[in-house]
């Protein structure tokens, strides 16, 4: 793996930490309780690109949360299984995705100063930093 | 910290009003922070699921009680390493839908011994005076919220029904935001709960004739697809909607999307007028919804489904409304259900005592029904053995079910569900 370019972006810390991984991006919403199964982090929703897909360990980049008010408690399952993933950056804020992020207790920031969805691509390498609300994406070679 | 604290809230943060709250105001005060809310808002009406817990989580603190303490209300509903002495709820509590059925509990398959921890998990949210509806219509069971009221409600469909259609307000809350907000009070002060943050975003003109429960279901789909979770205003010339027509439409846009609230001009308490539906917003995009969307949604929620062979169907998604009992009641007209198929009805304790009263239930029964309560198939992930090919009147269902259970799924109106019920075939058309 080799890192071609390093791209920073600033925004809002939305739960506070430092952790790094390999980014699943989405521009799709994301789905909670039913369209996720959180013992083997894995979405489950029908029509969802992110479709047997797994965020376990992942740096998940998405647009938002939708769908059940059970998201918060299956990302919350999902830590307590082990799948959560390792940090999130997301467009917009929602109490779903708020309480999901704070539960799930892994770094996250919104609010960036241009759109991760436009710069992150999956596999990239992402560093997220909730304390100061800084995103430093790693572009790998491919 | 950007969020402002009274002195009573500090109090609570500092511990005078025991550890439990202490720990209930420290997550608030950690989800306030996440969102960026500047203060709390008093609530005295929570609905949510306290101390609810599904097998997974029976097994994973399993143990961890110690006399008096909670595992499960302390670890998850308060997301707090320390084990804590659980109060009672501060302010009115009401129990959404979980568990199974009371009294049948073996129909939906549920193991001994599992349906033995849920009857501890609801004794205990009793115990804490939290009110035991059990359904995902609080307001078909007696929480209806008054315009303006600041509530703090999970489930979506009764979020969507409580901002749009009573004018309450609450954002879509999670199980351990509700679970701190009964030992608070407290709710963070963001989102529908301001007056600036509830008018409409994106307009929806309907240009196809929307009359029965079904064509409210497939609107809805189409609208929480379209908008996600921002504010819809539809407009259109249709017959004013009721309770079961807007409980279906909110509960399909909350689940295509996440809709928490919508306007319908000239219907809903916040649109007497398109103006005042969208206040001093613009429309960001304005959707068109004909015959072609309708159709292309009615094909959305029937995708899955080949096998004209029908094995089960299932009603009550959101919980049954007494009249849509009397209608299934009705539609069965004394004939049986086929030897090929299961009806399973789903509603509150409240509604079923009300269809009771009414003979609807022993109409159902005596056409080879069955009324649940507590839950639904999706929810409690139950189905009569061997399904395979479900008929659903709900488009919230049919969202969930095939994703869920891995059945094909038929999506359309209550008629052509019963009539599946009776004759074993799918016989729904396209609109």
């Amino acid at each position: 793996m080799k890192v071609s370019a390093t791209i920073v972006l600033r925004g809002r810390g939305v739960v506070g930490g430092r952790a790094e991984g390999e980014a699943l991006v989405t521009r799709h919403t994301i789905p909670g309780w039913g369209g996720v199964n959180p013992q083997q982090g894995v979405i489950t929703e029908t029509r969802h690109e992110l479709r047997g897909k797994s965020f376990k360990d992942k740096v998940l980049v998405f647009r938002g949360a939708k769908g059940s008010s059970g998201w918060s408690a299956m990302y919350h399952t999902a830590r307590l299984a082990g799948t959560a993933p390792k940090a999130l950056v997301f467009n917009e804020m929602t109490t779903k995705v708020a309480l999901g992020a704070v539960v799930m207790r892994v770094p996250s920031v919104t609010e960036l100063d241009r759109d991760p969805l436009d710069l992150i691509e999956t596999g990239d390498w992402v560093i997220v930093d909730g304390d100061l609300g800084i995103v430093e994406i790693q572009k790998v070679d491919k | 910290m950007s969020v402002r604290l009274t002195d009573a809230e500090k109090a609570m943060l500092d511990g005078r009003d025991g550890k439990a709250r202490q720990k209930a105001m420290a997550l608030l005060v950690r989800y306030a922070e996440a969102l960026g809310a500047e203060r709390f808002v008093d609530t005295r009406n929570v609905a949510g699921v306290p101390g609810s817990a599904s097998p997974f989580l029976q097994q994973y603190y399993a143990g961890q009680d110690e006399a008096g303490l909670d595992a499960i209300f302390s670890h998850f509903d308060l997301d707090s390493d320390e084990l804590v002495e659980v109060p009672q709820a501060l302010v009115p509590t009401f129990h959404l839908q979980g568990g199974a059925d009371p009294r049948q509990w073996q129909t939906l398959g549920v193991k001994v011994e599992v349906f033995r921890n849920y009857q501890e998990r609801e004794a205990f949210a009793a115990r804490h005076d939290v009110s035991i509806l059990k359904t995902c219509t609080p307001y078909l069971a007696g929480n209806v919220p008054a315009k303006g009221e600041h509530c703090a409600w999970m489930e979506s469909s009764a979020v969507i029904f409580a901002n749009s259609v009573l004018g309450a307000r609450t954002n879509t809350e999670g199980r351990e935001s509700t679970s701190a907000a009964m030992l608070t009070g407290k709710i963070p002060d963001w989102g529908l709960h301001r007056t600036e943050h509830r008018y409409g975003t994106h307009r929806i003109d309907v240009q196809v004739p929307i009359e029965s429960v079904m064509d409210w279901g497939m609107l809805g789909y189409f609208v929480g697809d379209a908008v996600q979770e921002r504010i819809p205003v539809v407009v259109g010339e249709f017959a004013k909607p009721e309770i079961v027509r807007f409980k279906h439409f909110g509960a399909a846009a909350s689940t295509s999307g996440g809709v928490e609230m919508y306007h319908i001009v000239g219907v809903t308490p916040e649109a007497e007028s398109l103006e005042m539906a969208f206040g001093r917003n613009s429309p960001i995009e304005s959707f068109t919804y004909d015959r072609a969307e309708q159709r292309r949604v009615y094909d959305q929620l029937n995708a899955n489904a080949s096998d004209p062979n029908v094995d089960f169907v299932m009603l009550g998604c959101p919980h049954a409304a007494l009249e849509q009992l009397r209608d299934a009641a009705a539609l069965l007209d004394g004939q049986r259900v086929s030897a090929n198929c299961n009806l399973w009805i789903f509603t509150s304790r409240a509604v079923e005592s009300e269809a009771r009263s009414n003979g609807y239930v022993k109409a159902i029964n005596q056409a080879g029904g069955v009324v649940l309560t507590d839950t639904c198939s999706a929810f409690a992930q139950a189905l009569p053995p061997g399904t395979k090919v479900a008929a659903l009147d709900s488009a919230k269902q049919a969202h969930y079910l095939p994703a869920i259970l891995g059945v094909q799924a038929w999506f359309g109106s209550t008629r052509d569900c019963i009539q599946a019920a009776l004759t074993g075939r799918w016989s729904g058309e396209r609109p």
